[in-house]
């Protein structure tokens, strides 16, 4: 079992959702993030001040998946998040020891 | 006095009177959001305790007899021969005048925000009412610089550049913000108190024609082609400057025309407030980034849109004064015929405000900051005054 963990933009979590339904994905966790990478943020400016915005918003998408689907669902959510231009995000998988159904007790690929 | 006559001063009253809490979310939406409460509060204060010295001892000091060269005396200690003397004009009057007693402290505020105790700017307020305002606005009005020929419709000379030396010296005092300079936290606050300004302000220059005549009438097309004209410019400028045409270049433009066209409001006409407008924009926009040269923090520009365009606004009376269009009794304008003249005891004016209102506000912010203290602690300017000094927070998150 492995966890997805996905920084994208947010004007393009709509359409990571769509195509991650659309694909069959049962579920996705979404939060709203602040961070910086090689973006670096941004500037304002205000009455001829700048100031450097260092944290841009970005939403962090996880989806946690058996080990079979993870390359389908990466492939996925970059396809339907990419841009091409700079401040795309990032995907980055991470081993999963155990999950639980809260509902129902169950365990295992049984509970994704 | 005619009841129409009556009727405007009260009404200007009551528009001056809102352009504090106006003046409050101006400065309020500049400021961080941790602060804005803070800010709101220095200003609302104003409308608190002013009101009360303005009745007591103030309009007495500063106006009563009008002739006095150099302060007034107590004859009208607590309306005393006012309130039951005839059909209320010189009440209305008492009134229209304190609400400019008011927001004049609360233009200094903007300069101390993010770390001034309140405790100092509860006794900062009152001490420099007396000791600045009263003086000033007796030399001005009435005074012995009225009497040499100056001139100051509405308040250039007597609130703008008065208040706007004062923030200079206030935050010579008060050092320099920890954390420096933040973008403003609420625009759209910044947007709304813009516009309550502007709307009051129609009081504040219309108003001060002191009956709803034509030179009312002038002050009020003034003021709103002033206004525009500056807020025009300096967006023009930062557009072509920084890239960007920006609402908050768009208000400070605003501000910065309206506080140039107080002093002349009921002495220019014709494109003379579209000129005057301009010119303070301009100058205005660039005046903001002084600060950073010189080195001193002054939070929310105070002296660059205040003093700066007041004095501007002072000086170009100088150039644009036009009596024979008011057939009124006062000098004319170098573009208008007049000579230099003026435009000296203009300067002179504004020398005298300067270096008075600098100096006594050097002195009592020193006095306050050798006594109870003036900033607020590095563990209370981190986590926001707004909880430490107030005990309430804006948002809720």
């Amino acid at each position: 079992m492995k966890l997805i963990t996905a920084i994208v933009k947010p004007f393009k979590v709509d359409d990571v959702k769509d195509a991650l339904r659309s694909a069959g994905i049962a579920g996705v966790t979404a939060s709203e993030v602040r961070g910086f990478g090689r973006q670096g943020g941004h500037t304002e400016t205000y009455r001829g001040s700048e100031y450097a915005i260092d944290f841009v918003p970005k939403v962090k998408l996880e989806v946690l998946a058996s080990d079979s689907d993870v390359q389908r669902i990466v492939d996925i959510i970059t396809g339907a998040a990419q841009t091409g231009k700079i401040g795309d995000g990032k995907i980055w998988v991470t081993s999963v020891d155990s999950v639980v159904r809260i509902r129902t007790g169950e365990t295992g690929e049984a509970a994704i | 006095m005619e009841s129409g006559n009556l009727a405007w001063i009260l009404i200007s009253a009551a528009l001056v009177l809102f352009m504090t809490p106006g003046l409050a979310f101006f400065y309020g939406g500049m400021d961080r959001g941790r602060n804005v409460l803070n800010m709101l509060m220095m200003n609302f204060y104003c409308v608190l305790i002013v009101p009360i010295l303005w009745v007591l001892v103030g309009y007495s000091l500063s106006q009563v007899p009008f002739e006095n060269d150099f302060i007034g005396n107590f004859d009208a200690f607590m309306l005393k021969n006012i309130t039951e003397a005839g059909d209320g004009s010189t009440l209305a009057t008492v009134a229209f005048l304190g609400m400019f007693a008011a927001i004049t402290p609360a233009l200094i505020s903007g300069a101390v925000a993010d770390r001034m105790k309140f405790s100092a700017w509860a006794l900062f307020v009152p001490f420099w009412l007396f000791l600045a305002y009263v003086p000033i606005f007796k030399w001005v009005y009435g005074g012995w610089l009225g009497q040499r020929g100056s001139i100051d419709f509405a308040g250039g000379t007597a609130i703008h550049v008065n208040a706007g030396i004062a923030a200079l010296a206030a935050v010579l005092v008060l050092g320099k913000r920890k954390a420096g300079a933040a973008p403003p936290h609420s625009m759209p606050l910044v947007m709304i108190g813009t516009g309550i300004l502007w709307f009051g302000w129609f009081g504040f220059n219309a108003g001060s024609a002191l009956a709803a005549n034509g030179q009312a009438a002038q002050a009020f097309m003034n003021t709103f082609l002033a206004a525009a004209a500056a807020g025009l410019a300096w967006v023009i400028v930062e557009w072509l400057r920084d890239g960007h045409p920006t609402n908050l270049g768009a208000a400070s433009g605003i501000v910065a025309g309206l506080v140039a066209i107080t002093p002349a409001a009921g002495y220019v006409a014709g494109a003379s407030p579209i000129f005057i407008g301009l010119i303070a924009g301009v100058v205005c926009c660039y005046a903001v980034k002084l600060k950073n040269k010189a080195g001193y923090d002054d939070a929310l520009d105070v002296v660059g849109v205040h003093f700066v365009g007041g004095l501007v606004g002072s000086l170009l009376i100088g150039f644009f004064s036009d009596p024979d269009f008011f057939k009124g009794s006062f000098e004319k304008g170098l573009f208008f015929g007049g000579d230099a003249g003026l435009l000296l005891e203009q300067a002179l004016a504004n020398g005298v405000a300067i270096v008075w209102s600098f100096v006594v506000t050097l002195i009592l912010m020193l006095v306050l900051k050798n006594t109870i203290g003036v900033r607020v602690s590095d563990e209370t300017e981190y986590n926001g005054l707004d909880l430490a000094e107030h005990g309430e927070t804006a948002y809720h998150s």
